[in-house]
């Protein structure tokens, strides 16, 4: 346990004496920005265009018209910024030949894999602690349901480790950081619109495929329910993604 | 105290270590010899738990490297090849954090780093970058490192590699102030420095051991002083010639920096041929001023050894 906690703090000393973190948590949040912008001038306008037909009022929403297209185009972004903080994790052990010192350690692959993960994972919360200045000025000036907010934020931040693990795997596979995100990406993107294809499937593999796509679950997250099957469907990615990684971590010292 | 029995590793078709066996005493400070290839990395790479054997056994402090990695590497401080440093870590808190991994007690660590810090001339780059550190400071990095945790074992791969002169003296000093508590392995190029360090050598080629021995011994052993030199007062056209007539002579060549000086070829170093010499130069009165076998130096034994002779299959056991 102490030897995952040293793991930790270097890494993410890693992440903040270079301008990982600070550039990937800039670009997160000046795109995040960007789109609240948007979507609450759109908002606006919307207001006032409707304020000549009193029977719609009722309609606008700050929850429904704001802040789930909000996290509902933050998600995307997000998911694939992610990858980008994890794909020297263990790429560049491999190449620096630092792997060298930490697979002759008294360390278990497990603490390794937990150890990188988590720093994966405290980057992650940093980053959506910081975009929370977001909604937290829908919270001063408007006065939204608090609960969807809290619930998209706890499926993002689900979310995000599964796509850390998803990372975690890719970076374990190759000492080359580029492909270890083009293929986190490439996994990503399919996870993401998988549920597309349920449609032209039939019912039965339709219904799986729809439980197999990211979005999907982040979706009644959004909307302020925290479904159980969305938690564990996020709990067993990152379960399986990590477990995975063990497997390959340790088969590369049986080699 | 380190048992080796019958290693094998092999990549795909390539046989990177044949059944190499050897032991090493607590104590001890052994040398790997041989030519870049030859296996040395890939030996230390299993001792130290970094990759399997494919086959044979390594037992470490009294355990196998299969059964218990966890506790060999324990008991084990490994400086690889190139330095295991994170280029974005400032040194103390790197020896820090390897400190951890080591399982140095919480309250020693501050002191432990500091000392191999000491240790390893380290003190006035304590806050600076490893990425920015020079090349020979960063080869102190990885040293300090190795020696975290008072190990009782040391794999040292190539440790003076990239220091400048100065700072090779003093690391060849801090091995050797290690020896008397540790077991250290070291593989060098440099051959005086083998010498210099190790009680014994093991000369590994093409992933076999060819000759294992105290450094000294394995000089006299090839000594095999094929070559005599001599030096006569009056040299003459007569001399080489007389002693060419000797049985057992192949050549003698004239030593051109040295007046009256000969280079003699023998086909084997016996008593016998040299005694000849000396009684044929006496007799021609030539005044025999010197007549010395010429020793190989570490160099030239080493070359010899790892110079595949064809036909020469068995060459191995003949040292050992």
């Amino acid at each position: 346990m102490k030897k995952i906690q040293a793991l930790v703090i270097k890494e993410l000393g890693s992440y903040f004496i270079s301008p990982v973190a600070y550039v990937i948590i800039f670009i997160f949040l000046a795109v995040a920005g960007f789109l609240f912008f948007q979507i609450l001038s759109y908002f606006n306008v919307q207001s006032i265009q409707m304020m000549r037909y009193p029977g719609l009022l009722d309609r606008l929403n700050l929850n429904d018209m704001v802040l789930f297209p909000f996290f509902h185009n933050v998600v995307v972004f997000f998911t694939f910024l992610i990858p980008v903080l994890t794909m020297r994790l263990l790429s560049e052990e491999k190449k620096l030949g630092t792997g060298e010192l930490l697979f002759t350690s008294p360390i278990t692959t497990t603490e390794v894999v937990l150890g990188k993960f988590f720093s994966a994972a405290l980057l992650i919360l940093v980053m959506l602690l910081f975009s929370f200045v977001y909604p937290l000025v829908i919270l001063i000036f408007g006065n939204p349901d608090a609960g969807p907010i809290l619930t998209a934020y706890l499926g993002l931040f689900l979310l995000g480790c599964a796509a850390a693990g998803l990372g975690l795997l890719t970076s374990s596979l190759t000492e080359n950081q580029i492909i270890a995100v083009i293929s986190a990406w490439g996994i990503l993107i399919l996870l993401l619109i998988i549920g597309w294809a349920a449609q032209s499937v039939g019912p039965t593999f339709g219904a799986v495929l729809r439980h197999l796509s990211f979005m999907e679950h982040f979706q009644s997250f959004s909307k302020g329910i925290i479904e159980l099957k969305g938690v564990v469907y996020y709990l067993s990615f990152i379960f399986f993604t990590l477990f995975l990684t063990q497997r390959v971590l340790d088969s590369q010292s049986w080699r | 105290m380190i048992e080796v029995e019958n290693l094998t590793k092999r990549y795909g078709n390539i046989l990177a270590v044949d059944r190499v066996s050897f032991r090493v005493d607590s104590g001890e400070i052994v040398g790997f010899l041989g030519p870049n290839g030859a296996g040395k990395t890939t030996i230390m790479r299993i001792l130290t738990g970094f990759i399997p054997p494919t086959g044979g056994r390594a037992i470490l402090s009294g355990f196998d490297i299969m059964e218990k990695p966890l506790e060999v590497k324990r008991r084990i401080g490994y400086l690889p090849e190139h330095p295991p440093i994170y280029n974005d870590m400032l040194v103390s808190p790197y020896l820090e954090f390897v400190s951890q991994l080591k399982e140095v007690e919480a309250k020693e660590r501050t002191r432990e780093v500091r000392r191999v810090m000491d240790l390893c001339g380290l003190t006035e780059v304590e806050n600076r970058l490893i990425g920015n550190l020079s090349r020979g400071y960063r080869q102190r990095v990885g040293l300090a490192q190795a020696l975290l945790g008072d190990p009782e074992i040391l794999v040292l791969d190539e440790p003076t590699i990239g220091l400048d002169p100065r700072q090779i003296i003093e690391i060849r000093e801090l091995i050797k102030n290690l020896r008397s508590e540790h077991t250290i392995i070291l593989s060098s190029h440099i051959l005086p420095e083998v010498e210099m360090l190790c009680g014994r050598v093991i000369i590994i080629h093409e992933g076999k051991i060819v000759a294992e021995d105290r450094p000294e011994h394995l000089q006299s052993t090839l000594k095999s002083s094929d070559r005599l030199f001599v030096q006569v007062g009056r040299a003459g056209p007569e001399v080489p010639e007389s002693i060419r007539r000797i049985p057992g002579v192949i050549s003698v060549f004239t030593e051109e920096k040295i007046p009256g000086g000969y280079l003699i070829d023998l086909e084997r170093d016996e008593q016998k041929v040299r005694e000849e010499v000396a009684r044929v130069i006496v007799a021609g009165g030539s005044g025999l001023l010197e007549l010395k076998p010429i020793r190989m130096s570490l160099e030239e034994v080493f070359v010899r050894l790892t110079t595949v002779e064809s036909g020469s299959p068995e060459e191995g056991g003949k040292f050992s």
